[in-house]
């Protein structure tokens, strides 16, 4: 039984934030979702201070072995997720984090204390691929940017902090660090790689914002490096993630540091993918003995 | 009647040639009968993503027939390779098995219910007979109409049936869907029926007396539906559209099947469609 933060959950499988709907989901597949639900914990899309209604399509492209996608974090902002999609969020049978993303401090601040202050909400993720407004520069991208950041609101909740760092930096450790010196209790990563593919039927990129985030199991390899390099200068507990389509994937992120894995893109192709990835891992701990203690940082 | 959750295995059961499109069949032994307009997420067990190459994702086909098999529900779907996944598809071969998930989707509504969402403030359409469906496909758009075509049959409401195609080689799937219906059709290079567009025999059509009170239902290649929805909106008569966009995941999650909306914002195909009102996409963008 994995302790996260102090958060116990009853397998070491998560889902990455913005790959799955539990609330569509349950009207698509009613209470059968709830009995058998896939992940341990249940990640929020993420939600910014005010209502986005997302990027005009087309928004994802298949690749090989992979996808790119430039959704825009369409939702409700905060006000219509705590009204409308957090009452429903508190009917699942598991720990609910909250993603949130805003591009400035007191933004950032109103999120955090609005999403922390609910009983409902068991941890909150900071997604920090974003610019700040007034530097001008990515968040995560800057050691001393996400440092301040984490400063600034971490005296604002006492529920866990989630970084969720983006794999576009030439060295995602020092980010790492820079979070856990600024307060974070966990940090989970990777975030999609920026990426573009070109439809051969117009010459344009298939995606209408020219890029976006490329996932899947393309991008595993690159993941399991900056989990390992993360692993390296961090105490806090990491969550791994990238391309995770089974357990032997998953067992590869363990093995470098992980303790607890998300799937994200491998939800699309098949809703009960969670579930089957904990068994997998199970499988996979029990024949290997030398397997990493799942949960257990200390 | 909610889709089992998560992705299932179901058999092929026939693979066939029909014109330029592929017929094929699944037997699903845990899925409940899907409704017209429902659609389903298909991906071959064998030889999908291994390699590391496409196809990755599912695809999302709506379903053309279906009905009892000896143990499950049989689900008929025609296909034209397009592409890597719809190509890998077309090659499925009786004995393979199909990962599938679904039913996902909303359904076509009957003309009076149609009548009802879409009747003007004041007016009681409630109150009107409709006079029927009209029923308009474009090529491999044919496929959802030919199960809602039966099912208009089983209720008896009186169903009229407009298909256009390309050329003789896309006109597959006649015989097979339509068979026992009066159709009127329309070619583009003028093998068959009107030499033009499927819409010029709506447009006649609309022009009728009882027009007003007749619901027009369509699928096809998104011109041809902001067509369709363009003429039924200037006519008055209540329609809806069988759309088709990129989806990755067909239950809401990736959020990739964006239509946009009148007034902003976007609605999710997979979920709120993909059978809409014109009034609630806007079709030019679509």
């Amino acid at each position: 039984m994995p302790d996260f933060c102090g958060i116990e959950l009853k397998h070491p499988v998560i889902n990455a934030s913005g790959t799955f709907d539990a609330i569509a989901a349950r009207r698509v597949y009613g209470e059968a979702l709830l009995a058998d639900f896939p992940f341990s914990a249940f990640v929020s899309k993420t939600i910014t201070p005010e209502p986005r209604v997302g990027n005009e399509p087309q928004r994802i492209w298949e690749t090989p072995a992979g996808m790119i996608n430039s959704i825009g974090l369409p939702n409700k902002g905060l006000d219509g997720f705590l009204a409308e999609d957090l009452p429903q969020l508190a009917d699942l049978p598991v720990p609910l984090i909250v993603s949130v993303m805003a591009t400035g401090h007191d933004e950032f601040a109103r999120l955090v204390k609005g999403v922390g202050e609910r009983d409902e909400v068991a941890a909150i993720e900071l997604n920090v691929s974003c610019p700040n407004v007034h530097s001008g520069l990515i968040v995560g991208e800057q050691p001393a940017e996400t440092e301040a950041l984490l400063e600034a609101l971490r005296p604002l909740t006492s529920k866990p902090l989630l970084v969720k760092l983006t794999p576009n930096v030439a060295n995602p450790a020092e980010v790492a660090a820079a979070a856990e010196q600024g307060g974070a209790d966990a940090i989970s990563l990777i975030n999609t790689l920026k990426a573009s593919a070109i439809d051969p039927a117009t010459g344009e990129p298939g995606i209408a914002a020219g890029h976006g985030g490329l996932s899947g199991p393309a991008v595993r390899p690159v993941a399991v490096a900056q989990v390992r390099a993360v692993a390296a200068v961090v105490r806090i507990p990491i969550v791994g993630m990238g391309g995770i389509s089974h357990g032997t994937d998953a067992m590869e992120f363990i093995h470098a540091g992980a303790s607890l894995v998300a799937v994200g893109t491998e939800n699309f192709r098949d809703p009960r993918a969670g579930n089957r990835v904990a068994g997998e891992i199970a499988g996979a701990l029990r024949a290997d003995r030398s397997g990493a203690p799942i949960g257990d940082t200390a | 009647m909610t889709a089992p959750f998560g992705r299932r295995l179901c058999q092929v059961s026939e693979s066939r040639a029909t014109g330029g499109y592929r017929l094929f069949s699944l037997i699903d032994t845990d899925g409940p009968e899907p409704l017209p307009g429902q659609f389903y997420m298909l991906a071959s067990e064998r030889h999908w993503e291994q390699g590391g190459q496409r196809p990755f994702l599912p695809r999302a086909l709506s379903v053309a027939e279906t009905g009892p098999a000896a143990d499950g529900v049989r689900l008929d779907f025609l296909i034209e390779g397009i592409g890597p996944g719809t190509d890998r598809l077309c090659e499925l071969q009786p004995g393979e098995s199909v990962c599938v998930n679904g039913p996902l989707g909303n359904s076509f509504s009957t003309p009076r219910e149609l009548h009802q969402i879409s009747g003007p403030p004041g007016r009681k359409f409630d109150a009107v007979q409709p006079s029927g469906a009209i029923l308009v496909g474009g090529g491999i758009g044919i496929a959802p109409l030919a199960l809602l075509r039966r099912s208009f049959a089983a209720k008896n409401i009186p169903t009229r049936v407009l298909l256009g195609f390309r050329d003789a080689a896309h006109s597959g799937g006649l015989d097979e869907l339509f068979s026992c219906c009066e159709i009127r059709l329309a070619s583009d290079d003028g093998h068959a029926g009107h030499h033009g567009y499927v819409t010029d025999l709506l447009a006649a059509m609309l022009e009728g007396d009882d027009a007003a009170s007749a619901a027009v239902y369509s699928c096809g290649p998104p011109q041809m539906l902001e067509a369709v929805g363009a003429m039924c909106a200037e006519a008055g008569v209540a329609c809806e559209l069988a759309m088709e966009s990129p989806m990755a995941c067909g239950y809401g999650a990736c959020f990739g099947c964006s239509m946009p909306k009148p007034g902003g914002g976007y609605l999710r195909l997979c979920v709120d469609g993909p059978v809409v009102r014109p009034d609630q996409v806007e079709l030019a963008h679509a």
